[in-house]
């Protein structure tokens, strides 16, 4: 046994003519919580229905532990999904409907029922075991939907934007207990969001797609710090994108020109290239400060106010914006529109891209 | 339930009361001119005496009944004894229309599956596809059935002719003709009943069955055919009921050994010879067998609805 579970290679879907995905080659770690992430209609959805073989590839090959499942029907392969919308049947109760698959498994009614109490204690619906599911709340629709694909014990659980139908508190408390089941189960979960924010908090790995490709893989910390090109960066997190020229790129390290005229060197993503490029640097970690020890220089032009913190605007001279997020004190000093400010970045907190 | 409230509260309401009786009328004549007085006055002349010329004496009488149920020999002085003729053509009936009910939900339910499936305006295609033999009377399309299937028919014709066949086969005034009758005239009410539950269908069911290691034929025993069930039952009715009391098809296609209760009915009311309130009584007896059905059926509905 390898500690590989799913091992994605080279995987390519077209429909028809259309590509939705395209060389997708991709290995989940053996009890991981790995997230694949992605704006609507990139392909992260088909990725996991070719996984749990609602949709067949055109080519490559997908691995489940070694063996190639790509030519197995869904109900031969050992994997479980919760679906989008839960697809629980309307005519079971809840204990039915977790027993559904226990029984298609060849297990005992003793032995199933043992079980289904065991996963609706795991999921705390112990009480609604009798009910149909059209007389559950959403959030206990979803543990049921949960409980069902946890019952027969599958080697990977898939799991299709199971939270997007949540309100967003109840969203906020089902991620924990996601996370806690997963690590008391120590079932591999390949998770798809469009939502960066539960990737970030849930996931051990994240697979960022767009346009039916494979864009970053990483830690949530890698992601948001070294995004790969201009995309990850944008889309993960809120991000400044400065136009720069490149004027040398040696040992992972890129010398730029700032808008400014100033020089500047920082990290450099793998296959930067010289020339004009974008520098991304998150709002958090740019400064404001005199103008004259300073990067960049421009006018305040907007405030925005978060509650905890504030997003201030500033205008370069290109007409260029820039977004600082400072926090929201008695203490910190928020320029007034039209003030000139200065603003300062770390060369560690700045990152040359890949367009 | 918000409809029921509004509907409550604005009863209360005397002027918007008077006007909800004054909407109300129309239905309410339709439902008495259409419904309650002609089923009334079968209801009547099935206890009437009979004129021998046809139509009814207004005096009291159980003389129809007792004909359906007993026979008391020519003379009627016999002891009685329970009669089988009329027994035996409802028996026939309820058969008859059964086969033909089994074999439009056999066609049907793969015909509307594959509708359903079909996407936006190849469906409405096969829909229409479907009614339009509908659009024909009935009568001609059961007289052109008729000429089909008899022993010198295109369908004979073409057997022997193509070799496999020596000798026409003899279809014509079989139950058989008569099951092919009912199940061609309602065919379409079974097929749209069940496109719309279909249509309904949740398709990531089946997923979610094939998903938990379902094979396609429990997906369909166990997830398809209980959710698409209210189709299904409203199609059986649909054809089953009409088939019981038809006499088309069972006249037409039929011989003396088809005989169902709608030719039994129709003989009662056509010509001289007639028993009015024998055929009434003959009416009745049917209404009260489709109706205890539709009841179990409703029952059955409405504690699924509870659970």
């Amino acid at each position: 046994m390898t500690d590989v579970a799913v091992d994605i290679s080279n995987v390519t879907k077209m429909y028809g003519s259309f590509t939705a995905l395209k060389d997708v080659s991709l290995a989940i770690q053996d009890n991981e919580f790995f997230t694949l992430l992605g704006p609507s209609g990139c392909g992260k959805t088909t990725l996991l229905r070719t996984i749990a073989g609602f949709e067949d590839i055109t080519k490559g090959a997908i691995r489940l532990y070694g063996d190639n499942i790509a030519d197995l029907p869904p109900n031969k392969r050992p994997v479980n999904t919760v679906f989008q919308q839960y697809a629980l049947f309307p005519h079971m109760n809840v204990t039915d409907n977790v027993k559904f698959g226990l029984l298609r498994l060849g297990q005992d009614e003793a032995t199933a029922s043992a079980r289904v109490g065991e996963v609706l204690e795991l999921v705390q619906l112990t009480q609604f075991a009798d009910r149909l599911p059209s007389q559950l709340s959403g959030g206990q629709q979803q543990r049921v939907a949960l409980a069902r694909a946890l019952a027969p014990n599958p080697k990977v659980l898939l799991l299709d934007e199971p939270l997007s139908a949540l309100d967003l508190k109840l969203r906020q408390a089902v991620r924990l207990e996601l996370q806690q089941i997963q690590h008391e189960t120590g079932i591999t979960f390949i998770f798809v969001t469009h939502d960066q924010e539960e990737a970030l908090t849930m996931s051990d790995r994240i697979a960022v797609i767009a346009d039916g490709r494979l864009q970053q893989v990483g830690s949530a910390r890698e992601i948001y710090e070294a995004p790969s090109n201009k995309f990850v960066a944008d889309f993960i997190g809120e991000t400044n994108l400065i136009d720069v020229t490149v004027t040398d790129i040696s040992n992972g390290n890129a010398t730029c020109t700032l808008p400014s005229g100033a020089t500047f060197t920082c990290p450099a993503a793998d296959g930067a290239q010289k020339g004009a490029g974008h520098l991304s640097v998150r709002p958090e970690r740019v400064a404001m400060t005199k103008p004259a020890k300073s990067l960049l220089q421009g006018k305040a032009s907007r405030q925005i106010y978060l509650g905890t913190d504030m997003h201030v605007e500033v205008t370069l001279d290109d007409q260029e914006v820039v977004t600082v997020r400072v926090q929201n004190s008695e203490t910190t000093h928020i320029p007034s529109i039209g003030e000139t400010v200065g603003l300062n970045f770390e060369a560690g907190a700045a990152r040359l891209l890949v367009d | 339930m918000a409809g029921a409230l509004t509907t409550s509260k604005a009863s209360n309401n005397s002027t918007y009361a008077g006007l909800g009786n004054l909407l109300m009328l129309p239905s309410w004549l339709v439902i008495g001119f259409f419904l309650v007085l002609p089923v009334g006055m079968m209801l009547i002349y099935s206890f009437l005496t009979k004129e021998f010329r046809g139509g009814i004496i207004w005096e009291f009488s159980l003389a129809a009944y007792d004909q359906f149920f007993f026979d008391r020999g020519l003379f009627g002085d016999d002891p009685a004894r329970i009669e089988w003729t009329y027994i035996k053509i409802f028996w026939r009936s309820i058969w008859q229309a059964g086969v033909a009910t089994f074999f439009c939900l056999l066609i049907g339910f793969p015909t509307a599956w594959f509708i359903a499936t079909r996407t936006g305006n190849s469906r409405s295609i096969w829909l229409f596809l479907i009614t339009i033999p509908y659009w024909v009377n009935l009568l001609i399309r059961t007289i052109s059935m008729k000429f089909l299937i008899r022993d010198t028919g295109p369908l004979n014709e073409f057997l022997i002719s193509t070799g496999i066949i020596s000798d026409p086969i003899h279809i014509i005034n079989t139950n058989f003709a008569v099951q092919l009758g009912l199940f061609y005239s309602y065919l379409p009410f079974m097929v749209l009943p069940i496109y719309a539950s279909v249509e309904r269908y949740n398709f990531a069911l089946s997923e979610a069955a094939a998903d938990l290691y379902a094979s396609r034929i429990t997906t369909l025993r166990q997830i398809i055919l209980p959710t698409v069930k209210p189709g299904i039952i409203a199609g059986c009715i649909l054809v089953f009921v009409p088939s019981l009391g038809a006499f088309l098809a069972p006249d037409l296609l039929g011989g003396a050994k088809t005989f169902m209760i709608g030719s039994l009915i129709e003989e009662q009311f056509k010509g001289n010879a007639g028993n009015w309130p024998f055929g009434a009584a003959v009416s009745m007896i049917l209404l009260s067998m489709v109706l205890i059905v539709l009841t179990y059926y409703a029952r059955q509905q409405s504690k699924s609805g509870e659970r």
